[in-house]
């Protein structure tokens, strides 16, 4: 499955969404976008070089007739006055685009990849995840992580390019919900690690009882974007299968909103079917035992669907597929393409439907990707995702928050850019969470829990746009909701739009807000719901104390009136007791009782903090870290984001 | 006509005690029936003279809105039984104070206590005073041709000549009740003012025309009405009203000393003189006697608009309607005391004998 990502492609696919959406006019990136573009820029200038250079190879090997001469002779004068730049070289300069801007980031996000890469091996291979997290702590700001899987193993000859080659892995041409999806992550944390301690990167890994363990050491050259293999062994290891990876970095631990330690137990929330072992720097063991049997379903690979492609990808495409004709290509390498869609297609392209795939022209491409825009193609299929469903997440939430009342939805699949996607949100009300303060709002996609950037994320944005005071809640502009109230939001998707590649924060797409829009309004509906029977509870109960509080006057003042002595007083008062209980019903039980949440786990619970949701926006300037350069506010100085350097 | 007598209020007490225990036993939530207080609920009757009531009932079931209400009904009522078996009275005053003590249950203003007081009259179909409750303030003050005979707290008889008070007069008792009469006079003069009263007395108006002046400063109270009507009644004399010339005067003081008031709508058979004439000053007298006026205010239109629309002992009256529509169309109003313009004694020498001679220029 694995194969070699041309940069260029990554990169495209990468930069289409960036373009896609800076042109969104709902997003509201004014402020950022001076920086988005710069961003931007430093991507195409490496991508248009990896576009060039691919272009020369191709005019040496094939004879480029596909490509118009002028550019080639542009591409030829361009590449003379520059540099050959890796990716992994370009990385080594903007670590912070992927989520390695500081030493507490840089811990974070190398044990993400790496439990992400897990669990999805794990759940590829359908086995029920047991992961173990171990982060010791070596002393100044070095740190040694290892996280093991019980995953299928790696095949031997395959080990260096997975760890130690960046873009490279099975994920980004497959349109299928997983947790990695670029190819990047695992190798960046590589790299991070070589240049920041020096060390190479040890991997063990075994695919079966049969097999012998590898034990791989792994630098990547930074130059080549090649694996440098330091030693390669066999060992022993117990395990049936599984793989091990253990990296020494420079980083630093802060327990607390953002830390690793709430990555994990977030991470548990949502992925029921996981035993976790964590053991923390400071040598303390936690196990988050699975919940659930039942592995999430399989999500299905599906073929790109037309309305996401665009002229770089369909290009692509038309170069490497293997069918004859065009008409055919549309048919086999789109979803939703019948035979009539395709010729609809390439008539109004004015593409002769038996040409060669091989032979269209940009320009041809170009008026088919048009074309297509105007035909109408049924949305994508949505059994290519795997919702984790209302059940687990109410049963997540349970777990991580003793409230008194609890709501989730899912929304039913829905398509942006021609990616199928689902929504799914929860809420939890009241209990013992503070009164006073802003909502918490927990985001996660594909089960990653979001951390950082709560700020810049579609979710937050449109958990601050709805109006939640419809729903009884009060909420200050601009804000969310204020009480005591936590908001968890999902998606599910074959391809997250992140905002960058540290997969921190959601992209605003429109058809993505709608969707978090109607599953808060759903939540807010059934909410305002429950906030109002409670009332009418509390009222009620204010009645009945009313009504029994005048019960002993009734009674005494028959009592001297017909001069009754005590035990008929107290006949009339207990009568009078049954008379209102039979008049007003039984009164049902709203009392906030802390220990009927059987699936509360203390272990599990979210520290909220007075802030709310947008602590850690707070936290990162507090510690001087360099966030804002990840999001390209201070354009062409790279290093602002390594201070801590 | 037959006045009621009211002794039997202890009784009446316990039985109405016996049936709300009845009720509780029997675990059926307990029901208070109690007359509406308010001219919705009251009709003229033109044979007896006076307002009738209609016999609509607020039905007060315990609940959580009325518990309240519920309880303090029954505290009150078991104070009156208290009140009577130790042959005490309590003011209106006195029982908002007394229902300190009962703690939650207690008023928090007079208003609220003194409506529990009225509920339970109307509920017994009692007079307050009967349960041992007085109000607050006495009846009018009385000077004329009238010897009053009352008991003293030692049950002497006392004879009271309201012809010689001096420059005082005798004071309406809060219950009166036990009092009998002797007098000679013509007819009983209701005068609004105290400072009309006043000049009156001075100038012995009583005696030059052989009558009884009794001052109702302002709404005259339940006991000078009793009183007026006793007289009236008993001694079989005309009843005369003279007030200042605005529907206060003729809504408020007149038609409640006459037939009652809707907020006693369960009692005016005790408490009107359905005999009362009403002779001035009405709005024709503002225009004959070219009387100094005001102009009307807000809140004197909304009450003769209420008056036309709402008020049955007007919609009996023709010449009231026609009165109060006169006073719309004048938008004027004029004192009693506006007559001082003519000079001092003017009303004593020239308007009240030419209005008590001129039955034509009276209402009814």
């Amino acid at each position: 499955m694995s194969e070699d990502i041309t940069v260029d492609s990554a990169l495209k696919k990468e930069l289409q969404s960036k373009l896609s959406f800076a042109e969104k006019p709902g997003a509201k990136e004014s402020q950022g976008s001076e920086a988005t573009q710069t961003r931007e820029t430093q991507l195409s200038q490496v991508s248009q070089e990896a576009v060039e250079k691919k272009e020369q190879k191709q005019q040496k090997q094939k004879k480029p007739k596909s490509i118009k001469p002028d550019e080639v002779t542009a591409a030829e004068r361009l590449s003379k006055g520059q540099r050959d730049i890796s990716v992994a070289e370009f990385f080594e300069k903007n670590r912070h685009l992927l989520g390695f801007d500081n030493k507490r980031k840089a811990l974070l996000t190398t044990v993400k990849e790496a439990m992400d890469n897990a669990l999805d091996a794990c759940e590829e291979a359908e086995a029920l995840p047991e992961i173990y997290v171990e982060i010791i702590n070596m002393g100044q700001d070095r740190f040694r992580i290892i996280i093991e899987d019980n995953g299928p193993g790696i095949v031997k000859k395959n080990i260096p390019f997975v760890f130690a080659k960046l873009l490279y892995g099975s994920k980004f041409h497959s349109l299928r919900q997983n947790r990695g999806q670029q190819g990047i992550g695992i190798s960046a944390a590589v790299l991070y690690a070589q240049l920041t301690s020096g060390r190479p990167t040890r991997i063990t890994s075994k695919i079966g009882a049969n097999h012998s363990a590898h034990y791989y050491e792994l630098r990547i050259n930074t130059l080549k974007n090649e694996p440098e293999i330091i030693k390669d062994e066999v060992k022993e290891w117990d395990k049936p299968h599984g793989t091990r990876i253990e990296l020494d970095l420079e980083a630093s631990y802060y327990k607390g909103a953002q830390s690793v330690d709430e990555y994990i137990k977030q991470t548990a929330i949502v992925n029921p079917h996981a035993t976790i072992v964590y053991v923390t720097p400071d040598g303390e063991q936690r196990i988050y035992a699975r919940a659930s049997e039942d592995l999430p379903k399989q999500p299905k690979a599906i073929k790109p669907h037309p309305y996401g492609v665009e002229l770089g990808i369909l290009m692509k495409m038309l170069s490497s597929t293997p069918q004859k004709t065009v008409s055919r290509f549309l048919c086999s390498d789109f979803s939703r393409v019948t035979s009539k869609t395709a010729n609809e297609i390439l008539e109004k392209a004015s593409v002769e439907p038996g040409s060669k795939p091989k032979k269209l022209t940009r320009d041809d491409a170009e008026r088919i990707i048009n074309a297509i825009r105007s035909v109408k193609i049924m949305a994508p299929p949505s059994d290519c995702i795997s919702p984790i469903s209302e059940e687990l997440v109410e049963k997540g939430l349970k777990k991580e928050i003793n409230a008194e009342f609890y709501a989730v939805v899912s929304r039913p699949p829905s398509v942006y850019r021609g990616y199928p996607f689902v929504i799914e949100a929860g809420l939890a009300y009241g209990g013992n969470m503070p009164k006073d303060t802003s909502a918490s709002v927990l985001r996660f996609a594909n089960r990653i829990p979001l951390l950082y950037q709560a700020g810049s994320c579609s979710f937050t944005k449109t958990v601050i746009a709805t109006d939640w005071r419809n729903y009884g809640l009060s909420q200050p502009r601009g804000s969310p909701p204020v009480g005591p109230l936590l908001v968890l939001v999902h998606i599910a998707s074959v391809w997250v739009p992140y905002t960058s590649e540290a997969k921190e924060a959601i992209a605003s797409y429109p058809e993505i807000i709608k969707e978090v829009k109607l599953a808060m309004q759903e939540l807010g509906r059934k909410l305002s719901r429950y906030i109002s029977k409670k009332r009418s509870v509390q009222d009620e109960i204010k009645k009945r104390g009313y009504i029994e509080k005048y019960i002993p006057h009734i009674a005494l003042a028959i009592d001297e009136m017909l001069e009754l002595g005590e035990p008929v007083r107290i006949q009339i008062e207990e009568r009078l007791k049954e008379i209102l209980e039979k008049k007003r019903g039984k009164i049902e039980s709203i009392e906030f009782d802390e220990n009927a949440n059987k699936d509360y786990d203390e272990e599990f619970a979210v520290k909220r903090t007075a802030a709310g949701i947008l602590d850690d926006d707070y936290l990162d300037e507090e510690q001087g870290s360099g966030k804002q350069s990840s999001e390209g506010k201070k354009p062409g100085n790279e290093n602002e984001g390594e201070k801590d350097e | 006509m037959k006045v009621r007598k009211m002794n039997d209020v202890h009784p009446k007490i316990k039985e109405f005690a016996e049936k709300i225990k009845g009720n509780i036993l029997a675990s059926r939530a307990p029901v208070l029936e109690i007359p509406i207080r308010s001219l919705n609920n009251v009709e003229f009757n033109r044979q007896k003279g006076h307002f009738t009531i209609k016999g609509k009932l607020k039905k007060r079931a315990l609940a959580a809105s009325t518990s309240r209400s519920f309880a303090q009904t029954l505290r009150m009522l078991s104070l009156a039984k208290q009140l009577i078996e130790s042959n005490d009275i309590a003011t209106k005053r006195d029982a908002y104070y007394t229902a300190y003590n009962w703690l939650e249950a207690g008023f928090k203003s007079q208003q609220e206590s003194d409506e529990i007081m009225d509920d339970i009259e109307a509920m017994l179909f009692t007079l307050r005073e009967k349960l041992g409750f007085i109000p607050d303030e006495k009846g009018g003050d009385v000077v004329g041709k009238l010897i009053v005979v009352d008991e003293d707290e030692d049950k002497n008889i006392v004879r009271i000549d309201c012809s010689k008070m001096g420059t005082g007069a005798f004071s309406v008792p809060n219950s009166v009740e036990q009092l009998k009469f002797e007098t000679k006079a013509k007819f009983v003069l209701a005068v609004e003012t105290s400072g009309m009263f006043q000049r009156l007395v001075k100038h012995k108006f009583w005696d030059t025309a052989q009558c009884i002046l009794i001052s109702l400063s302002g709404v005259p109270t339940r006991a000078a009405r009793r009183f007026v009507r006793r007289l009236s009644d008993e001694m079989n004399l005309p009843v005369y009203v003279f007030t200042d010339g605005d529907p206060y005067g003729w809504l408020n003081i007149y038609r409640t000393l006459k037939v009652g008031s809707g907020n006693a709508a369960h009692l005016n058979e005790f408490f009107c003189a359905p005999r009362s004439q009403y002779i001035g000053v009405t709005a024709q007298d503002i225009v004959d006697f070219d009387l100094p006026t005001h102009p009307l205010k807000e809140v004197d239109i909304k009450r003769i608009q209420d008056g036309l629309k709402n008020d049955p002992f007007v919609h009996a009256h023709k010449d009231w309607q026609h009165n109060l529509k006169l006073l719309l169309k004048l938008k004027k109003r004029a004192e009693q005391q506006a007559l001082a313009k003519h000079g001092l004694n003017y009303v004593i020498t020239n308007y009240l004998p030419k209005k008590l001679k001129d039955q034509k220029t009276w209402l009814s």
